[in-house]
């Protein structure tokens, strides 16, 4: 559904996409995470066909966002960061216009602004000047906007910004009602909402891509890397010596507390070394109150991932 | 089409609810009224209502129309909205178009506006129809020109203050200084200078005389500076 291939774009001085390339299929909801200034806005908008890219290309339902900018523009619902819209129109003129825009006539655009005024709880506000909403309120016309059509595409970007908890509940739940017909791009740097709503997330970091997977995946990529930590009350260095032993352990700090001994186990590549550790614990008459992988959440991987891009940028 | 006319469409409706369009209105018909008042009471004959037109209103339109199209694209620039506008399903040539029709619609009725001092006028004495629909014709494309003029200004700029300075600028230079500076030179820059001073084109129609040469000035150069738009619209996507 979404292709995009070595996709550069650079502003006079700054780069801010450096080649990236990726796929997304048919259906589902993708996360695009970053952290600030990581160039989510940037590609967005090359997707959605407002700047063109710099170098490399891409394509959105079929159709090159460059050279059949008209035939995306007309498979896409878009959502843009900061929502604009015209304070001076009431909602409902709003939808009226942007329907006409994309060539709905009639008894399909009055039918397609009453689905998406339902689902966007903007019954209420249809007749009120846009100018005298609050900021969540217009972050949902600008929903309404890009729903209207009923796109085989959604692009958001940051659909949550700026709403109040539940509303941010509801739209995740909407966001993932979406995902079940349309393929939904959303942006975000909150690390949870993507783990929440998307079945696939691309991070991206100072313009290239660091990861790319389901949240399972990155999350198991991650957790490989996890330390084991372990508590067991025995004399240091022999807890130390048995666990030196183990196959599978590559590298181990010991520290002891009140006659506990801690562990922070670094395993090799695909070895799981929870096992061993309790079974010599067991055999040696020690006693063990912990056991647990540690730091194998998404968020952990993505603050290390970003981290690093931050030291080679600071290089 | 359809675009060109949704656009428009939106534009007579954000007239209609800025109080801008409003002042805009009253100063123009308050300052083309005293014009008429003072400019045919005065001596009541035909020249003077003649230079009415050829002066007096055409000055209130250099000041007045790039108040009205400042807006234009600028406010769009500035709110971000052509974010939006730019990411659906239309070219920039549509928005270009839909937004002048929007400007000349708001401008037609500034000139229906004015159409009270004929009637009026009408009541005291005779009033050459034929002179009279020059005269409105000739108002009519020099005010296409304007609106396009300002709508390049307005597309050039986010600051809807510097949209109408250059444009009201620019439109003195082409009305006005031209005009002024072709009478001091000689040969073929005079006939140059001529050639591009609106006043010069819209003479004759005040005169009563519809000259192909003058029709065909005011249509170039009111699409010229609507390409100019177009192109400056779509360079701003890359910038
Ligand atoms: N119009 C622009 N002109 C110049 N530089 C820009 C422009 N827009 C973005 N940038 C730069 O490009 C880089 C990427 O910006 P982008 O807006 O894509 O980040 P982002 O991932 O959306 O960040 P955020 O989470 O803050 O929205 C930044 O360094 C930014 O300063
Ligand atoms: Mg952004």
């Amino acid at each position: 559904m979404i292709q995009v291939t070595n996709l550069t774009k650079r502003y006079s001085s700054v780069l801010a996409v450096d080649n990236i390339s990726f796929n997304v299929e048919r259906g589902g909801v993708i996360g695009f995470l970053g952290p600030n200034g990581a160039g989510k806005t940037t590609t967005i908008r090359i997707l959605a066909c407002y700047h063109p890219a710099t170098n490399g290309t891409a394509t959105v339902a079929g159709y090159d966002v460059f050279k059949d900018s008209i035939e995306v523009r007309k498979r896409i619902g878009y959502l843009p960061e900061s929502t604009p819209l015209y304070p001076e129109m009431r909602v409902r003129e709003y939808l009226q216009f942007r329907g006409k825009l994309r060539g709905m006539v009639g008894n399909d655009r009055k039918s397609a602004i009453g689905r998406v005024t339902d689902r966007c709880w903007l019954g209420e506000f249809i007749n009120r000047p846009i100018g005298q909403l609050s900021k969540g309120m217009k972050q949902r016309v600008g929903l309404a906007d890009a729903m209207l059509n009923d796109p085989e595409v959604l692009i958001l970007d940051e659909p949550t910004i700026g709403l109040d908890p539940t509303q941010i509940r509801e739209t995740r739940k909407l966001i993932r009602e979406l995902g079940e017909r349309h393929t939904v791009l959303l942006s975000s740097h909150i690390l949870h909402e993507v783990e929440a709503v998307c079945s696939h997330a691309i991070i991206i970091a100072k313009g290239k891509i660091v990861a790319n997977g389901s949240p399972q995946e990155l999350r198991d990529k991650f957790s490989s890397e996890a330390k084991v930590i372990a508590e067991i009350k025995g004399p240091e260095n022999e807890v130390e010596k048995s666990i030196r032993g183990l196959t599978g352990v590559e590298d181990v700090d010991v520290a002891s507390t009140n006659g506990w001994v801690r562990l922070a186990v670094k395993a090799k590549q695909n070895c799981d070394v929870r096992e061993g550790i309790f079974k010599f614990t067991t055999a040696n008459g020690w006693s063990l109150r912990e056991i647990r992988r540690d730091g194998a959440t998404l968020e952990d991987f993505f603050v290390q991932v970003t981290a690093q891009q931050q030291q080679t940028r600071s290089r | 089409m359809r675009n060109i006319l949704t656009m428009a469409q939106r534009e007579i409706g954000a007239y209609f609810l800025s109080p801008i369009a409003y002042a805009v209105l009253a100063v123009f018909l308050f300052s083309s009224g005293l014009a008429f008042g003072l400019g045919t009471f005065s001596a009541g004959s035909e020249a003077s209502m003649r230079q009415v037109f050829e002066f007096w209103i055409v000055l209130i339109l250099l000041f007045v129309l790039p108040m009205l199209t400042m807006r234009l694209i600028s406010d769009e620039l500035r709110s971000g909205t052509i974010e939006t506008l730019m990411t659906a399903p239309v070219t920039e040539i549509e928005v270009v178009l839909g937004k002048f029709l929007g400007g000349m619609m708001f401008f037609a009725i500034l000139l229906a506006g004015t159409l009270l001092y004929p009637i009026i006028l009408s009541m005291y004495g005779d009033i050459d129809l034929m002179f009279l629909t020059c005269h409105y014709l000739g108002l009519f494309l020099l005010g296409s020109l304007y609106v396009a003029v300002g709508l390049f200004f307005s597309t050039l700029t986010k600051h809807q203050v510097v949209a109408v300075l250059a444009s009201s600028a620019l439109l003195a230079l082409m009305t006005f200084a031209s005009h002024a500076m072709a009478n001091r030179m000689e040969g073929w820059l005079k006939v140059l200078l001529q050639q591009l001073s609106v006043r010069t084109h819209f003479h004759d129609f005040v005169r009563g005389m519809v000259d192909l040469n003058h029709l065909v000035f005011f249509v170039t150069m009111t699409a010229l500076f609507l390409f100019l738009s177009v192109k400056l619209l779509e360079m701003r996507r890359w910038q």
